[in-house]
């Protein structure tokens, strides 16, 4: 049993105290909220009733934009793992004195201004983008093509600006492993993909889980970038809360919405951490 | 080997996925034409000295000076004491204190915003500067923990012990020894806070007062019919910068690194 320190106690109590009173006890008032009573635009009414937790339960449009918030998510975790996987493990296994260098110019766009980041596809798939101005000045078509603000452009926002943190937490699960174990496994046999696919694939699945979290969670709790890249059919839950609190002003409603996406990506979270624990997430963020 | 190259291949396409949007945005800042598309139609400054006499961007790129700096100064301090009790002392329950302390970046951002809203709320506080500056630092936290934690645990505590032994008192000893040997720590850890105050907008859009912009907030408040010429412009100065600053904290970490004791 280790002896505690005074001394530790008194270091970390300003942060603890500040994230209880900005974050724990909020959560808790956001539950509270969930059971007001909605009367008119921003005016609401203390009491204790289930007709917020009733409307989410009972209207489908809610049901769907869940739906879709998950399905996107997935999809754009899928895509980032499959994106992110091979320049994490060709950097990771490069002789090259200047990795670091290759590593910090890919994990680079991650400092730049995540609104410009954005915005810059509409300059790539928009009707006055790079694409259509190419398409048109080869004579391939007269009017600009139709590509933007649909599902496609938002998963394609969502791993540019996500891609970062599933690159870096592969590649530094990559760099962990031995370098003697693939060709040690070579040498008993096995073929370049089965030493791949047997060793340093499960080696490394920590940090591919670790990226695949960040990404979905980011992904699942995000408004702005439907807003910016989406059509007016592609909206996430989050931006059902956005609606609520910011165009409606109904906070109660907006508060139980708020819960329950806390809930919905909270089990996410809470069932990554009893899988794998969240040392490696740590690991990796910093 | 073959395999390699065609790993290689997709290497750089993956890199050209990350900065394709960038250059593009580079190259349309000096677009000469009325809208902010293509077709390039010659080089010119013209949007930049638009960029420069614009009152809006102006206003708000000072208040996201003065949120970054605010909340960098509130989180590095924190997040310094925290990771040095991390580091340095033994204490019961370190992994539920760690995971307490990374607990704001595992909420959903949207979720920690309209929390912190409704709080305020219960509370009769209307949306304000502090709150914005009391929220960037909630959401840098983690981070600065994280980070100065991960630059801390390098540091040897022979010296303070020796300048103990030499007959200097704790609070010297944490002036003259200890908080020099952290400086690239506390650097990395306030570099990180002031980004991410500064590039913030999901919550950034919830806790503002009303007509008070940020400079994310305000190119998305110019962003519902098209993307103007200036915000390419702006885009420039604020890749520049913010790919500047890095490239200066890599070089004044290397030259910490080489001059180590």
């Amino acid at each position: 049993m280790t002896q505690s320190d005074p001394r530790a106690l008194k270091l970390l109590s300003p942060s603890l105290a500040f994230i209880l009173a900005m974050v724990v006890i909020p959560m808790a008032f956001i539950l509270v909220y969930s059971f007001y009573e909605n009367i008119d635009l921003a005016v609401d009414r203390a009491a204790f009733q289930f007709g917020n937790w009733q409307e989410l339960a009972s209207d489908g449009y809610y049901h769907g934009a869940i739906w879709k918030t998950l399905r996107l998510s997935l999809i754009v975790t899928v895509l980032a793992a499959v994106l992110g996987y091979v320049p994490a493990y060709v950097i990771a296994m490069t002789q090259t004195p200047h990795k670091w260098l290759l590593l910090l110019l890919l994990i680079m766009p991650f400092w730049i201004s995540f609104i410009i980041r954005t915005l810059s596809w509409i300059h790539i798939f928009g009707s006055q983008g790079a694409i259509n101005s190419l398409l048109m000045a080869l004579g391939f078509t007269d009017a600009p093509v139709a590509m933007m603000y649909n599902e496609f452009t938002v998963i394609v926002g969502f791993i540019h600006v996500f891609l970062p943190y599933m690159i870096l937490n592969v590649y530094v699960s990559l760099d962990g492993i031995d370098r003697n174990l693939e060709p040690a496994a070579r040498t008993l046999g096995a073929t370049p993909w089965q030493a791949f696919v047997q060793v340093t694939l499960p080696l490394s699945l920590p940090g591919l889980a670790a990226g695949g979290l960040l990404v979905f969670v980011l992904t699942g709790g995000s408004y702005v970038t439907p807003l910016i890249l989406g059509g007016p059919r592609d909206f996430l839950f989050a931006n059902l809360i956005y609606d609520a609190i910011v165009t409606e002003l109904n906070w109660p409603m907006g508060a139980t919405l708020s819960f329950t996406l806390l809930v919905l990506l909270g089990s996410v979270v809470i069932l990554y951490s009893r899988l794998m624990g969240l040392k490696q997430l740590s690991r990796a963020l910093s | 080997m073959r395999v390699w190259s065609l790993l290689k291949f997709y290497t750089i396409l993956v890199y050209g996925f990350m900065f394709a949007p960038i250059v593009v945005v580079l190259l349309l800042a000096f677009n000469d034409a009325q809208f902010g598309g293509f077709p390039i139609q010659g080089i010119s400054l013209r949007w930049f000295y638009k960029l420069a006499e614009n009152d809006a961007i102006l206003r708000a790129l000072k208040t996201s000076l003065a949120l970054g700096l605010c909340s960098m100064v509130i989180a590095t301090t924190l997040g310094i004491l925290a990771a040095l009790a991390l580091v340095r002392y033994p204490f019961k329950g370190k992994d539920i204190v760690t995971t307490f302390l990374i607990s704001p970046i595992l909420v959903p951002e949207t979720v920690l915003a309209v929390g912190l809203l409704i709080f305020m709320r219960w509370l009769h506080m209307p949306r304000s500067f502090g709150l914005l500056v009391l929220g960037h630092s909630i959401i840098a936290l983690p981070f600065v923990v994280l980070v100065v934690q991960a630059r801390l645990t390098g540091i040897r505590t022979d010296y303070e012990e020796a300048a103990r032994s030499l007959g200097a008192g704790p609070i010297q000893t944490f002036f003259s020894i200890t908080f020099p040997l952290m400086m690239p720590a506390v650097f990395a850890g306030a570099l990180f806070a002031f980004t991410l105050s500064f590039d913030n907008i999901t919550a950034t859009i919830f806790w503002r007062p009303s007509g008070m912009e940020t400079v994310p907030t305000q190119i998305f408040g110019m962003l519902r019919n098209s993307v103007s010429p200036e915000i390419n412009a702006l885009g420039f100065v604020m890749i520049c910068f913010t790919l500047g600053v890095p490239i200066l904290a890599a070089g004044v970490a290397r030259y910490f690194s080489k001059h180590k004791i």
